[in-house]
């Protein structure tokens, strides 16, 4: 029986076997494959939106490049010593790079080498055509025109696997903004890729649209940007900035709109661009001296210094502690506390109202007046809280919410953070005097300073600063309105103090023929580690301004490391930028040389020279 | 001759193959559409070729229908010593296809005359086995049977053409059928799994192994007090051990490594999709692709970008897969399955032993290529270059399949009666 029914049987079961097999190939649906090598699908990429400033003047724009591409199925035996040698890339790297693209698909063209320049690919495009499976494609890369403001543009690259696992949308090879503009804006400059999908053979030669192109994804077009950044006093700032580290934030305070954003040292887009990106990427990286990629303007947090003082001086007359005439006596400073003596730069028997404490920066004053701010209260915490809160209405203390991704909340202490440190209330105002003169624990980055300054000038409110105007020729209106915790009519008293600063004060360097300049400068102490060791440096140079004082068009503050007194470099860098965006014409000629030519490379020098070294000098 | 009447005929099988011959047609011409097609009558298309095969068929069947019986048997011998004749010839006037000298041309005609011998082989095994004096118990006969079977098995892997030489092993279903003992069967099983044992692991590994299964056997004939001499156990485990070394020794010595990558890749030892096992890795996407209902006629992506190599011929299947999806491969296998199976059934009511034998042999040959042709198409098979009966692509195997069908349909219409 089992012989006459053998065939049968064998056929029934290899049948069954055949079915329960195709079953698991054809109806699970992630089953065995989920790519279609025979459907090639090609992105086609958006042209990446242009980048402009406040007066439409090109910034970015795009440059083609050529990338090299290898499809491994179509290669035929070469020596791939003289490929390495002609297309500059080492023998080693050129092997690894087409071992992952065999072992990716040797029917799938990869990019054996990016960014390949028009000079280069006219070179190459004559000798390629020896390497069979070898081709040059040509791609789009950005061309920043300008090399300013690198800072606030960024750059752009290849994206990379982490981009990749964090946004599906991008695939591997694809281009994304890495810093900047350039990154916070990415979904607006790169548009959407479109999608054309062809049918191949199994030589991978495409035979025709897919399905009459019927899938086919049109492209989205990228949009411009027009930034707030005006270029040509960006330019002026980085020009006053050579040779010194430190930051300038220039801001119209009627919108918020950054004019410029200055961070010295720093480094060009373009460097990320081309043949030596990959080298100058490193070497900005590793450059830990200069700190090039750090954004000193944004990520910097110091010690204000002076400039405080406006701050404590408004609390004051807010919080009716003082008022326009109180006056306070100067002995070259004053004793704080038993055996606690803070010095001051006035002369002994100085007596001070609240115009002249300003304008000669009297520690003395702000500090007694911080005292009576914080004492009017039961306990020091009611008070440092009431104390802060006014801080922190201008912005102090937190991001700032302008449209990068970079920044630091710098500091502005509270109850908490004495109680932590001494015990609930078991210290006071004179515990933590500092405050009042922009040193101690109070921190602050350049921007946060331009915007209280912003503040000021706008007599009680800021908008939040931003470098965004326009998309696509639409404005993008940011009506963010912020007010402070002062009256209007406190600001008109500190103001006259801080035209002063500049008229007969501290900083007269900064005086400008028919404008008034409001301002005010800052010395400001400051310490660095040097083999676990304490060591102070040259104070650094700051200086907040704002002009015309009636009716403000520009603020300005400007931050010089280890610049020494406010009005030594700060001060006239600010007053120079005011001149030059209000007049469009330097006067002060050999001050402007002065800045420009002064470096302060040998003061920067000296803690890695040698551990004795003087400062302030 | 008598006078033609249509319902004597075997007509479901009839209907079987009119089906899958037309759904062979449409495949074909979908593996092989392009743009700039003109006519389907061309004869320099694939398909045109196809059909004229498909047209000179049924001038045979005109010719087979009204064949008496009795024509088949006496003519036997000589048709099997025509093929055989013709094998040894192509060694001389054959020419190369494929690296394999198979094919005779005749102007535009090619035919492989592997294709005749199976139908000459099934046809002489019949008439032999059917000799009332055979006798399958005898070693005599034995040994003419294989002589039958291995002489065009011979010349054909000497082509060299291994895979369709394979196909000739399907005649032991009808040789078992007619009274070869079952231990041939069994053995040749043991054989076949120590062989497959020694390809996955090695010789070393195998000799353990098969030493352990031994020493089981022993201990549990032992407990169960059967008293068996050793050496009938040490004997078939010096066989089995000299088959797994002798496996190896072929194996790594004279299989070319082409041969080694295709049964590695089924035995699951190597997996390359891009290079060896491409075929059948790009067979399994096309049919995947198909899903439960298929990409439709002539919407196949992969079988448009003529992605599956030789796909109107050995790979024929991923077509049906992908554009007709699992409906389409169900379909032709449950078709396969009716054929067979009832050519089989159908040939054991036969009284006649030369139409029974024939009929099983013919049962057998479609079932082989069916098993082979699918199971290579999805995997389950190492890739062997045999073509799908009435659906692939090839004229001499389109004849070929279509008169040995005529003849099974002229030998089951007189089944109960002699003429």
């Amino acid at each position: 029986m089992l012989k006459k029914y053998l065939l049968i049987w064998i056929t029934i079961i290899s049948s069954f076997i055949f079915v329960v097999k195709l079953a698991t190939l054809q109806l699970s649906r992630d089953s065995f494959f989920n790519s279609d090598f025979a459907i090639q699908e090609i992105s086609i990429y958006p042209e990446r939106g242009l980048i402009f400033d406040r007066n439409g003047e090109l910034l970015v724009a795009n440059q083609p490049m050529y990338d090299l591409i290898i499809i491994p199925e179509n290669t035929v035996k070469f020596d791939t010593v003289e490929l390495s040698k002609l297309i500059e890339v080492e023998l080693t790297e050129l092997k690894k790079r087409i071992s992952n693209s065999v072992n990716y698909s040797t029917k799938i063209p990869s990019v054996i080498k990016t960014q390949i320049s028009k000079e280069e690919n006219a070179f190459l495009q004559e000798r390629i055509w020896l390497y069979d499976g070898f081709y040059l494609r040509k791609n789009s890369v950005r061309d920043y025109i300008k090399p300013y403001a690198s800072n606030v543009i960024g750059y752009t690259g290849e994206v990379s696997q982490n981009e990749i696992n964090a946004e599906e949308y991008y695939e591997k090879g694809e281009m994304i903004g890495k810093q900047g503009i350039e990154k916070y804006y990415e979904n607006e400059l790169r548009g959407v890729k479109g999608k054309k999908y062809f049918q191949k053979d199994r030589f991978n030669r495409v035979i025709g649209p897919y399905n009459n192109s019927e899938e086919d994804i049109d492209p989205i077009k990228a949009e411009n940007i027009t930034l707030t950044i005006d270029i040509k006093l960006q330019e002026y700032a980085e020009s006053l900035l050579k040779n010194k580290k430190g930051g300038v934030v220039v801001i119209e305070p009627s919108s918020g709109e950054i004019l410029t954003l200055v961070s010295s040292p720093t480094y060009e887009s373009n460097q990320f661009i081309g043949k030596g990106r990959t080298g100058n990427f490193q070497k900005l990286l590793n450059d830990s001296i200069n700190r090039p990629l750090f954004d000193r303007s944004l990520q910097a947090q110091y010690s204000p210094g002076s400039p405080m003082k406006i701050l404590n001086a408004l609390i004051g007359l807010q919080e009716e502690v003082i008022d326009e005439n109180t006056t306070f006596t100067c002995n070259a400073g004053h004793y704080y506390a038993k055996n606690a003596f803070m010095g001051c730069h006035n002369k002994f028997g100085t007596v001070s109202d609240l115009r002249k404490g300003i304008y000669n920066s009297c520690n003395t004053y702000f500090a007694k007046t911080y005292k009576m701010i914080l004492d009017k209260y039961d306990t020091p915490s009611e008070g440092l809280d009431k104390w802060a809160n006014h801080m922190k209405s201008f912005g102090l203390g937190d991001y700032l919410g302008y449209d990068l991704f970079i920044g630091k909340k710098g500091f502005i202490p509270e109850s908490n953070y004495y109680n932590k440190f001494y015990g609930d209330n078991r210290w006071g105002s004179s515990t933590t005097i500092s405050n009042s003169i922009g040193q101690g624990e109070i921190l602050t980055t350049p921007i946060q300073m331009a915007n209280f300054a912003s503040a000021i000038a706008n007599r009680g409110f800021y908008f939040k600063p931003h470098f965004l105007k326009k998309i696509n020729n639409e404005l993008a209106l940011d009506n963010n309105k912020i007010s402070t915790s002062i009256d209007k009519e406190n600001f008109e008293i500190v103001i006259g103090g801080m035209v002063d600063v500049v008229d007969k004060g501290t900083a007269r360097i900064a005086k400008i023929n028919g404008i008034n300049v409001a301002g005010k400068t800052g010395t400001v102490e400051n310490f660095i580690l040097i083999e676990n060791e304490k060591k102070q440096l040259t104070d650094h140079s700051t200086f907040i301004a704002f002009a015309p004082a009636e009716n403000p068009e520009i603020v300005v503050s400007v931050f010089i490391e280890n610049g020494y007194w406010g009005s030594r470099w700060a001060a006239p860098i600010a007053s120079l930028i005011i001149e030059k965006y209000l007049t469009d014409n330097i006067q002060r000629k050999w001050l402007e040389n002065r800045m420009i030519n002064g470096s302060l490379q040998s003061e920067y020098e000296k803690p890695y020279k040698n551990n004795s070294f003087t400062i302030n000098e | 001759m008598n006078s033609f009447n249509i319902l004597k005929y075997d007509l479901i099988s009839l209907f079987s193959y009119i089906i899958l011959v037309t759904f062979g047609i449409i495949n074909i011409y979908s593996s092989s559409y392009n743009e700039s097609f003109t006519s389907i009558f061309d004869y320099s298309t694939i398909v045109g070729k196809q059909i004229i095969f498909l047209v000179i068929s049924l001038v045979t069947f005109i010719i087979i229908i009204f064949t008496k019986n009795k024509f088949f048997d006496s003519i036997a011998p000589i048709l099997y010593f025509i093929s055989i004749a013709l094998l040894l010839s192509l060694f001389i006037f054959g020419v190369e296809r494929g690296g394999a000298k198979s094919w005779y041309l005749i102007g535009p005609i090619s035919f492989q005359p592997t294709e005749l011998a199976k139908l000459s082989t099934a046809l002489f095994l019949a008439k032999f086995l059917s000799i009332i004096q055979t006798d399958l118990n005898k070693s005599r006969d034995i040994f003419i049977v294989g002589i039958i079977i291995l002489t065009p098995i011979a010349l054909i892997t000497f082509q060299p053409d291994p895979g369709s030489a394979l196909v000739f092993l399907a005649f032991i279903f009808p040789v078992l059928r007619e009274g070869l003992d079952l231990r041939f069967f069994y053995f040749g099983l043991i054989i076949f799994s120590t062989l497959i044992l020694t390809l996955i692991f090695d010789f070393t590994v195998s000799s353990i192994i098969l030493f352990a299964i031994f020493i089981i056997i022993y201990m549990y004939n032992q407990r169960n007090r059967f008293k068996i001499s050793v050496l009938k156990y040490f004997l078939p485990f010096i066989i089995l051990i000299s088959v797994s070394f002798s496996t190896n020794y072929l194996f790594e010595n004279v299989l070319e490594q082409r041969h080694r990558d295709r049964i590695n890749l089924i035995i699951g030892k190597e997996v390359d999709d891009r290079g060896i096992g491409y075929n059948t890795n790009q067979s399994k996407i096309a049919i995947s692709n198909g899903g439960l209902f298929g990409a439709g006629f002539l919407e196949g992506t992969q079988t448009k970008g003529n992605f599956v190599p030789r796909q109107h011929t050995d790979y024929i299947f991923s077509t049906i897969g992908e554009e007709w999806g699992f409906v389409g491969t169900l379909f032709t296998i449950l078709f396969f399955t009716l054929l067979i199976t009832r050519i089989s059934i159908r040939a054991e009511k036969q009284v006649n032993h030369f139409k029974r034998i024939y009929c099983n042999c013919f049962a057998s040959l479609l079932f082989i290529h069916f098993f082979i042709n699918i199971g290579m198409a999805i995997g389950l098979v190492p890739s062997i270059g045999i073509p799908l009966p009435y659906i692939s692509y090839g004229g001499s195997s389109l004849l070929i399949f279509s008169v040995m069908f005529f003849i099974y349909l002229n030998i089951d219409s007189s089944r109960l009666k002699e003429d």
